[in-house]
Order: C-alpha cells, then sequence, then structure tokens
C-alpha cells in the first residue's frame, strides 16, 4: 500500500517536471526568438553607445547560444538560484515572495466565496428541480460562468467602490484585517465564475443522487429532509471535489487579470509588467510557481476523493 | 480551455421516478433570448463598421462627457462615443472568437481524426500532446506569449487557436474511438474503400454534431479569453474599438463617464452568456442525437 502511493506520488512528480521543463524552456526559446532585445527595453529611447550596449548583452550573458542561456539558467534554478530580475535588479525569489502573499490570500478568499456562494444555491436549486427558482439559478450560473472576472471586477468597481463608496478603490491595504477588507471586491470578482462552476456540479450530481433508491427508501422510512439530504450530499463528495480544484485553478490564474484590474502588487500584476519587459527571469519564476501550484491543487484534490470516497483508490487506479 | 460540465442526468433517464415537473421551459425562452443577442452580436460584428465608418473618429475638444442627446452612452476622453465604439468593437472580439474556434476546430480534426482512426502510435503521440497542453494553465502561456513576442491580434488568434485545439482534438478523438467499431465501418473496410475515404465521407458527418456542439462552446470561452489578452494591452492595438481594449483605455473614466467603463463590459458578458446559453443548449440537444442513431 505505502509503495503504491510513493510510485503514484512519484509518478506525478515526474509528469509535473516534464511540464516545468517544457514550459521553462518554451519561455527561453520564444524570449530568444521574439522581436527586439533586453537591452533595448533596458535603455529605451535613451541615446548608447556600442560599448553600453555590448556591456549590458555581457552582464546578462545575451550572446551566449540558446541552450547555454538555458541551461545555466536550469543549473541555478535546481540549486535554488532563480537569478535576478532584469528591470529591478532585485533577486527574483525576493521579488516573487514579497508578492506571493497577496496572490494567496486573494485566491483562498475567493475560493472561499466560490464555495460559499456556489455550493448552498446548487443544493437550493436541485431540491426545487424544475421550478422557477432552480431555473432562476440554472440561468444565473451560467451568466457567472461565462463572464470574465476582469469584467465583473470593474463592474463591482465602478457600482460598489466608485458609485457607492462602501469599498477602497484601490491598493492592497495596509495589512492586517485592511488587507482583507481591500480584497473583498477583486475575491468577489473571481469567486463569481467559480460559484457559476460550483452549482452546475452540485445541483447535477444531488439531483441523480436524490433519484436513487436509498433517498426514497429513507424517505419512506420516515427520515426527515436534513438527513436524507445530508447521505444524499455524502455522495456527491467528489464531483464537488473535482469542480473545487477547477475552481481553484481559474481563481490562481484569474487573480492576474483581476490584480491587474485592482492595482494590486501581486505575483499577476509582476508577471504582466515582466512579461513586456522580457524581463526572462522573473516570467520563468511566476509562471513555474503558478504552474506547480497548480499541479498542487489536482494532487490535493485526487489525494481527498481517496479520502471523501472509500470506492475511490488511487493506487488501484490505471492512470 | 473549455471546462467539462456534466450533463443534466434529468434528461437521461426517462420518464424518472420522482414528480416530473411540465415538460423544463427554461429551454424554451432563455435560449431564444441567448440566440437574440448572439445574434445581435455577429449582426454588430459583420455589419457595424458599414453603418458606423466614423466610430472611431475623435473630438478631442469635446472629451469626456456624460450621456446626452448626441451621446447616448456619453464619450470617452477622445470624445469618441461609446455606444458606437461598442457597435464597431464587436467586430474584433466577436469575429476573433469565432476565428479562434474554428481554428481550433480544424487542428482539433487535424490530430484527432487521425488518432481515433489509426489508433497505434498516433493516438499516442497525439494523447501525450493534449496531456501536455491539459497540464499548463492555458490563459497564463497565452499572455506570457503574446506578452514576450510583443502583442499583436493575429498572434493573439493563433496561439489562442493552439491552446483550444487539445479540447477539440479529444472530442473528436473520442467520438471517432466510438464510430469506428459500428458494423458500417466494417462493411466499408471490406467494400475496399481508402481509409481517408471512410473516416471523411462516413465517419465524419456521424461525428459532426458533437463536435460543432462543442465548437460553439469554445466560441464563448474564446470571447473572453481574447478579451482578457486584449485588456492586458497584449492583443489588439492600443485605442482599437474592441471590448477589452476599451474596458482597460477607459479604466480611469469611472468616475467622470461610467458608461464609457459599464457598457463594453456588459456587451462582453452578455454576449459570452448568450453563446454559452445557446451553445449548452445545442451540444445536449446534438449529443442526445447522437446518442440515439
Amino acid at each position: 500500500m505505502a509503495t503504491a502511493w510513493l510510485r503514484f506520488l512519484l509518478g506525478r512528480l515526474a509528469g509535473t517536471a516534464v511540464v516545468l521543463l517544457v514550459l521553462s524552456f518554451g519561455i527561453y526559446c520564444l524570449v530568444y526568438l521574439a522581436p527586439g532585445s533586453v537591452e533595448h527595453t533596458l535603455l529605451g529611447n535613451r541615446p548608447a553607445t556600442e560599448e553600453t550596449r555590448a556591456a549590458i548583452r555581457a552582464q546578462y550573458h545575451l550572446d551566449d547560444p540558446l541552450l547555454v542561456q538555458y541551461w545555466n539558467w536550469l543549473a541555478g534554478a535546481l540549486h535554488g538560484d532563480l537569478g535576478t530580475s532584469i528591470r529591478s535588479g532585485e533577486p527574483v525569489d525576493v521579488a516573487i515572495s514579497s508578492r506571493a502573499t497577496l496572490t494567496l490570500q486573494l485566491s483562498t478568499l475567493g475560493t472561499l466565496f466560490a464555495l460559499l456562494l456556489g455550493i448552498p444555491a446548487g443544493i437550493a436549486a436541485a431540491l426545487r428541480r424544475g421550478r422557477a427558482a432552480d431555473q432562476g439559478i440554472v440561468v444565473l450560473s451560467v451568466a457567472g460562468l461565462s463572464a470574465p472576472p476582469f469584467a465583473v471586477g470593474l463592474l463591482l468597481l465602478g457600482l460598489l467602490a466608485v458609485k457607492l463608496g462602501w469599498f477602497p478603490v484601490y491598493g492592497a491595504g495596509d495589512g492586517g484585517l485592511d488587507r482583507w477588507w481591500h480584497l473583498v471586491l477583486p475575491a468577489t470578482a473571481l469567486a463569481i465564475g467559480g460559484a457559476g462552476l460550483l452549482v452546475r456540479f452540485t445541483r447535477t450530481s444531488l439531483v441523480r443522487e436524490l433519484d436513487q433508491d436509498y433517498v426514497v427508501f429513507a424517505r419512506a422510512r420516515g427520515l426527515g429532509g436534513v438527513r436524507v439530504l445530508r447521505y444524499a450530499l455524502r455522495n456527491c463528495a467528489v464531483p464537488i471535489l473535482t469542480a473545487t480544484g477547477l475552481v481553484l485553478t481559474s481563481i490562481l490564474v484569474g487573480s492576474v487579470l483581476v490584480e491587474v484590474v485592482f492595482a494590486l502588487p501581486g505575483l499577476g500584476s509582476l508577471l504582466v509588467d515582466s512579461v513586456t519587459f522580457k524581463d526572462v527571469p522573473v516570467v520563468q519564476g511566476v509562471a513555474l510557481l503558478l504552474t506547480i501550484l497548480i499541479a498542487l491543487v489536482n494532487l490535493a484534490v485526487d489525494a481527498a476523493y481517496a479520502a471523501a470516497d472509500p470506492r475511490v483508490s488511487l493506487v488501484r487506479r490505471k492512470r | 480551455m473549455s471546462t467539462p460540465l456534466p450533463t443534466d442526468p434529468s434528461a437521461a433517464v426517462p420518464g424518472g421516478r420522482r414528480r416530473r415537473a411540465r415538460p423544463r421551459r427554461w429551454p424554451g425562452t432563455v435560449v431564444a433570448v441567448g440566440l437574440v443577442v448572439s445574434g445581435l452580436a455577429l449582426l454588430a460584428a459583420l455589419v457595424g463598421p458599414l453603418f458606423l465608418p466614423d466610430a472611431t473618429q475623435q473630438d478631442v475638444l469635446l472629451g469626456v462627457s456624460q450621456p446626452s442627446a448626441a451621446h447616448p452612452l456619453g464619450t470617452d476622453d477622445l470624445g469618441r462615443d461609446v455606444l458606437q465604439m461598442v457597435a464597431v468593437g464587436a467586430r474584433s472580439s466577436v469575429l476573433g472568437a469565432l476565428l479562434i474556434a474554428a481554428g481550433s476546430l480544424l487542428l482539433g480534426h487535424l490530430i484527432g481524426l487521425p488518432a481515433g482512426y489509426r489508433g497505434g502510435w498516433v493516438d499516442q503521440v497525439a494523447m501525450r500532446w493534449t496531456d501536455l497542453m491539459f497540464s499548463l494553465p492555458a490563459l497564463l502561456v497565452a499572455i506570457v506569449v503574446t506578452g514576450v513576442v510583443g502583442g499583436g491580434y493575429l498572434l493573439a488568434v493563433l496561439t489562442l487557436v493552439v491552446l483550444f485545439s487539445p479540447g477539440d482534438t479529444r472530442v473528436v478523438r473520442a467520438a471517432v474511438l466510438e464510430q469506428r467499431q459500428r458494423p458500417y465501418v466494417e462493411a466499408a473496410r471490406l467494400s475496399n474503400l481508402r481509409d481517408r475515404t471512410i473516416a471523411l465521407r462516413y465517419v465524419w458527418p456521424n461525428i459532426a454534431p458533437v463536435v460543432t456542439g462543442n465548437a460553439f462552446l469554445n466560441f464563448g470561452f474564446a470571447l473572453v479569453a481574447l478579451s482578457s489578452l486584449s485588456f492586458l494591452g497584449l492583443g489588439i492595438a492600443p485605442g482599437s474599438a474592441d471590448w477589452g481594449r476599451m474596458l482597460a483605455d477607459n479604466r480611469s473614466l469611472l468616475l467622470s463617464n461610467t458608461w464609457a467603463v459599464v457598457t463594453p463590459g456588459l456587451a462582453i458578458i452578455l454576449t459570452a452568456a448568450a453563446v454559452n446559453v445557446v451553445g449548452d443548449w445545442l451540444h445536449r440537444r446534438l449529443d442526445e442525437r447522437g446518442l440515439r442513431r
């Protein structure tokens, strides 16, 4: 059992490692092949002598062949050194860790909102299947699922922050409670789509469970609605977990855009700023971190399946 | 990039045991509204620029203004009419999404048909490719690619075609796999038809409904993805009439003319929702039809 678990884990790790290698090499190729050069972006329109350019190129090893550059970066990264940012000159791991907290807080709050909004709405829809309330919830969930978080964010910003003045407009606050207060609107914007997804998964699986014989039987034995619902919900755990995993990953990616909307100094705005600057070390760092986070979420969801449903076994499943 | 959605089991259980409400109405009204909204968006995309050739005409002296008789939704900071901009902006937003859905459908066929029909190493390679693409965060990759190369509308569209295609590939492959075992394929083989003829002329019409339904769903997600890139300034050129771009350009006008931000935002949300409602309905209908055959 333990060895099988270990094999599953190692398989997953190997898969993630391949993805990370492909992604990082892809980014290197892209920067190498893309028009425009780093020293151009660094210097802007300032006049520069040939020596200055050469010095910059030498400093960032830009004249090395592609494979050498990539190898040097990879060797550094494997030793925990992600290099220094071309744009700001600070070490990449410092730049990332100073901003990662905000992104993680935002994503956690967004997922929490999505769960609190989506699951109860899905349950309510399933219990009132076919009636007006159900139809209303389903239509709203489709709308939520389709709405891009940055557009929702701007609408919320316009209505709740600018017109009504209930929420702060920009920035990340001064830490502590103020920070969370500043994150309410962006987290809501992120949560809308996730809530729509959770409504669908919850409703569909609960409708299916409520049609099962054991529910009819439990009702016939005179069990109350709440206890029956508890039995049925227990069997919906796997689809809901699947949806939660999807929501978490989509929120992690969506936070890139929402951070730009609300001017939050998180990983997303760091990525967007660095990408146009061709700041390879930072782009690599952020992209890899987000990919690792997403892989971790997927791993956690798979492990949670086994915990939630004894019929699911990770180790025997053929992957 | 599209999320797999569970299908409604109430459709699969004929005459389910529980008291069944009247035949479900919501497909009727909501789908009708969805069709109208998507139709309007498509119409604006096709003919909008013909009727409003001066939509991006600047009036810098006027500048940003509140709604008035001349400008029902006011103007942006360059004095351009917001309503006209949104109507014209449908072109790049909606047609771009159509291009992405169509391109990814084509690419999905090019890889998925041989993978499903031939099997073997072709299938292995194709599936590893889609596995890899699925484990990459698509929007993130799109941001990095378009950002590093320096943006451009066509590049954004092409990148999204590649990123969307694994979903289509899987759908096409799965549908072909399911058809391949049917007797008619065997009969066609026995009558010595070429593989290409069988795949294209006999198998394809049978998988077409499922595949088109999926493409419609892709269209909705492509609209969102493309406008996300435009919003970050990575898709279309600055100052163009494009919904995502307008949201970015008019962000600072929230106080002076809220409509300049709200209108393009609502346009994206409503169009995407309408397209998804129609696509969802289509997907379900066509899927059932495919199963009945």
